[in-house]
């Protein structure tokens, strides 16, 4: 345990007065959105700045024979079209493994594909013109000839002898297996009085960012020098990976992230077309942009969940589980994504299953193949919304078999709350998690009792509805563990620079980005709380590789709880080094003073000494009146990663209560409700909506979404209109209830919030689905619950 | 492609000539012409609401409509709402309930908000729901804005009382 917390017989940095922690305050700056003059990469527009627009390939698998681009060249407003070859020359190819994910392969890609396409949507050619229309135009008159080659699409075949192996090189379509045993599974499933399977089946789908990606790219050839305004999650990273293939010193690569319209893991990647169009600026001389439109957003944007998996648990006649057993096998398209791979999802999976529970006794193997479609890679919540449902969907069906409550079953088995530290059968460790707390909270809030009295009450009529209850963990606040220790440069670390200006205001810069979760209002909650000024003094500085300090970003549930910590850290230190020079203003000594509502006031009696404002005038203009020896520095830096757990895992138990129209196959949403444990709360309301977002999300992926391939590999459904997304129309209220285990790993206590809520919806709703149609007696594991899908079940059709 | 024509319309209040290509949407020009950035672009083919702007006061999708379309009426943005003061209410009832998120979906979210309220004063959370239901956002999950159109409904009632 690390020793950093303050000594709780005194009042922490947190419980000072006017304390933002823990209080609902709206997030500053949103005035900028409400009126709709925020910034997006899409608004932007720079002097010679031309558009680029991508011809992309029609084939799942196909030769390239050749490419004719002459009379494109010819069109108006044309200012260069560029295949492959000739962008090769300016940028080099990458290869997605890490080295900690033993056994990972995966081919050179290319940012244009060179020879060869190997899913529909692969970019063969780059066309840059004046306008994004001109650019249009002219790429229905580049000629491409393709050779069409088989494609391999159906993850359950992909590692058949008779199919074709994608990449001739690495020998065959497997990219990633891990196997992973622990305790003794088939003595305790022999030893069980019941054994249930099931076969699991997950619809690929995709984040549907509202902004597509989208990036300008400006290379300054005088200063030799880049700069990408990109809606990315992670900028140092970009600056990183842009300045490694470009050839060029990081120092030369600038990343500014303005207003992003929607991230969840979408953008949080490198994509061929963004380093196409890095490499078309620093080709061409000019500022390129490129906004993809929404059907490339579909068959480009990073798909995920498109997982098939075995499950099976053991179970005594009192409850207790004896084991659980898994075989996952998922489908990455035709490369593993590039730097953080296309593995981790299927590693979660294996990582997380059972993990809720005392069971030690766990096998699993996960498979991950290439096939010609589009890449998958880690898309909010990775590899929870598998784990949860395979875990709480078997936990279910062991209840029906033994006719226990599913309440009842999961009372029995959650490890214990006071257990911890404690460790999963797949080796996870667990600092401190509340499940039992958490599932007495739920059941409280949506009344089981009444609710299963109502469920018997209206069966009668014909009416249908259902109860599903699903526990989860997710992993917050990564270490370097996640991508470091492979190899990738990705920061774990954030940093914080806080500095009071010369009106005695704060001025902070961090490493973690914003894209609507309340990065900004978090950071300057903590500043404000910690120094003792006023929120409306403190002005975030983010997403900018020359202005802010190195860090990771915003993603993996990682902004408040590493972010937050750095700048807690920061902002104590600023603190200290102002009630030094205060002290010798004023000939005090530092602990006799404070800071409280902008001024330096009397520790004892919170008598006002000395403004902020004042202390800054004479800081930095009259220095001359400081006693000699006096150096201030209103300026102070502190950087912050978890050292002692690789991840600081989270839980929380979500419940669904829906009804099924039996003739139409409709799922109606109820009431949803979630009560989760993310440590310290920051902001009450921003947590809340965090987790309402998420629900609705895995809500969207539970009933909803699905990437509709045909066996050719062609993306039937890439439009809005086809692929379904939840709507207000469809959508419940949803109750959040909190339970607070503050991580003792930092001082501030806070974990993640941004992924729990769309862990445990898929589970929780297909339980509820299943629960509903028990008097059928059809159990269904399969997502989407669309009509079809129950239907089917039902026999109907 | 045929030659520009010419089209003549108000934008927010503002007299607009300009000399357009017939195929580009009302979108596009007020985006790329008129640089009123506030109206966004989700999907382009008239699904998500972010492009929704007003047209001689009815609600449209301006990614669906002509520019040329266009000529001859009164087009309002979120920028034109937002310096009215027609809207005030509402946005900072959008900020206190923390009703957005990326910001991206929300000129159209309010755009169709404000629309309902001035159709009808005090709607039911479920006809809120069903106003708003052509207008995607993928942060919040709705509640909140559904919590923020409604607290404004009734301030809105109540100060009419």
């Amino acid at each position: 345990m690390s020793a950093t917390r303050s000594d709780p017989e005194t009042l922490s940095v947190l419980d000072r007065p006017n304390s933002y922690i823990g209080k609902t305050v709206p997030r500053p700056n949103l005035d900028r959105l409400l009126q709709g003059r925020g910034t997006y990469v899409s608004d932007i527009e720079l002097p010679r700045m031309a558009h680029v627009v991508f011809l992309r390939s029609p084939h799942a698998h196909a030769k390239i024979m050749g490419i004719d681009v002459a009379a494109a060249r010819r069109m108006p407003g044309v200012i260069a079209v560029v295949t492959g070859k000739e962008l090769a020359v300016v940028i080099t190819p990458w290869v997605g493994v890490l080295s900690h994910l033993k056994g990972l392969k995966s081919a050179p890609q290319s940012a244009i594909a060179v020879d060869r396409v190997c899913w529909q949507g692969e970019a063969v050619a780059a066309i840059v013109a004046t306008s994004r229309a001109a650019a249009e135009d002219a790429a229905e008159y580049v000629a491409v000839q393709y050779e069409e080659l088989e494609a391999a699409t159906d993850m359950r075949t992909a590692l058949d002898p008779a199919t074709p192996v994608i990449h001739a090189s690495l020998g065959d379509n497997l990219a990633f297996e891990r196997i992973h045993e622990a305790g003794a599974v088939d003595q305790a499933l022999a030893e069980s009085d019941a054994v249930v399977e099931a076969n699991f089946v997950f619809g690929r789908h995709t984040g549907v960012t509202l902004e597509p990606r989208s990036v300008v790219a400006d290379w300054n050839a005088a200063e030799a020098r880049l700069t990408i305004y990109q809606g990315t999650q992670a900028p140092h990273m970009v600056q990183n990976i842009a300045a490694l293939h470009l050839g060029l010193r990081e120092s030369q690569v600038r990343v500014v992230c303005k207003d992003v319209g929607g991230s969840f893991g979408i953008k949080v990647h490198i994509y061929a077309d963004e380093m196409a169009t890095y490499a078309l600026a620093k080709l061409l001389r000019r500022p390129i942009k490129f906004v993809a439109d929404r059907v490339e957003s579909f068959n480009t944007d990073i798909h995920a969940r498109d997982h098939r998996c075995k499950g099976k648990i053991g179970v005594k006649r009192d409850g207790t589980i004896t084991a659980f057993e898994i075989d996952d096998l998922t489908g990455i398209g035709p490369y593993s994504m590039y730097p953080r791979t296309s593995a981790i999802e299927a590693n979660q999976v294996v990582n997380l299953v059972g993990g809720p529970y005392t069971n030690k006794n766990y096998r699993a193997r996960a498979r991950v193949v290439f096939q010609n479609k589009n890449v998958m890679c880690q898309y909010r919540a990775v590899g929870h919304p598998i784990a949860c449902s395979v875990t709480e969907g078997l936990v279910d069906l062991a209840a029906l078999k033994i006719g226990m409550d599913p309440v009842e079953i999961r009372r029995r088995n959650l490890i214990a709350d006071d257990a911890y530290p404690c460790a999963s059968p797949s080796g996870l460790r667990f600092e401190q998690l509340s499940h039992h707390a958490s599932l007495t909270k739920i059941v409280e809030m949506m009344d089981y009792q009444m609710l299963r009295a109502e469920q018997a009450r209206l069966r009668k009529d014909g009416i249908f509805r259902g109860i599903g209850i699903a526990s989860f963990i997710e992993v917050t606040n990564p270490s370097a563990a996640f991508y470091g220790v492979g190899g990738a440069r990705i920061s774990s670390q954030d940093g914080v620079a806080v500095r009071l200006d010369a009106q005695g205001s704060v001025i902070c810069q961090t490493s973690i980005t914003e894209q609507g979760q309340g990065s900004e209002s978090l950071t300057a909650q903590i500043v404000g709380s910690v120094l003792g000024v006023s929120m409306d003094r403190v002005r975030v500085i983010l997403g900018d590789t020359d202005m802010t300090p190195y860090g990771g970003g915003t993603w993996a549930s990682r902004g408040a709880g590493i972010g937050g910590e750095a700048a807690l850290q920061a902002t104590k230190v600023l603190r200290q080094n102002i009630l030094d020079v205060a002290a010798a203003i004023l000939q005090s000594s530092p602990a006799e003073l404070d800071i409280v509502n902008n001024a330096v006031v009397s520790a004892s009696d919170g008598a006002p000494r000395i403004e902020l404002n004042e202390l800054a005038r004479i800081v930095y203009f009259r220095p001359d009146t400081l006693p000699p020896g006096i150096q201030p520095e209103l300026m102070a830096t502190r950087h912050f990663v978890p050292r002692e757990y690789p991840f600081a895992f989270t839980n929380g138990v979500q419940a669904a209560w829906v009804e099924v129209d039996t003739d139409t196959g409709f799922v109606r949403l109820l009431r949803h409700w979630v009560v989760e444990d993310c440590g310290t709360i920051i902001n009450p309301q921003l947590v809340d909506e965090q987790i309402r977002g998420g629900v609705v999300q895995g809500l969207g992926a539970a009933l909803f979404e699905k990437c509709i391939y045909d066996d050719r590999g062609q993306l039937t459904n890439a439009n809005m209109a086809d692929y379904l997304v939840p709507m207000s129309g469809e959508m419940p209220d949803i109750d959040v209830g909190h339970v607070v285990s503050p991580t003792r790993e930092s001082e501030l206590g806070a974990k993640g919030a941004g992924e729990a809520g769309t862990a445990g919806t898929a589970a929780a709703v297909t339980n509820a689905v299943n629960d509903a149609l028990t008097p059928f007696e059809t159990i269904i594991t399969e997502i989407p619950l669309t009509p079809r899908v129950i239907l089917t079940a039902l026999g109907k059709i | 492609m045929t030659a520009p024509v010419a089209i003549s319309l108000s934008v927010n209040g503002e007299r607009v000539e300009a000399r357009i290509l017939p195929r580009l949407n009302l979108a596009d020009f007020l985006r790329e012409h008129l640089k009123l950035t506030g109206t966004h672009l989700g999907c382009e083919h008239g699904v998500c609401g972010a492009c929704t702007v007003r047209v001689g006061g009815e609600i449209v999708r301006s990614c669906l409509m002509l520019a040329v379309q266009a000529s001859g009426t009164a087009v309002e943005t979120i920028e034109g709402l937002s310096d009215s003061g027609e809207i005030a209410d509402l946005q900072a009832a959008f900020r206190d309930r923390n009703a957005l998120q990326c910001g991206f979906c929300t000129p159209g979210m309010l755009m169709a908000a404000q629309d309902l309220l001035r159709e009808k004063h005090m709607p039911s959370r479920d006809e809120i729901r069903e106003h708003l239901s052509g207008n995607y956002c993928r942060c919040t999950g709705y509640q909140a804005i559904v919590d923020a159109v409604e607290m404004t409904a009734r301030s809105r009632v109540e100060s009419d009382a």
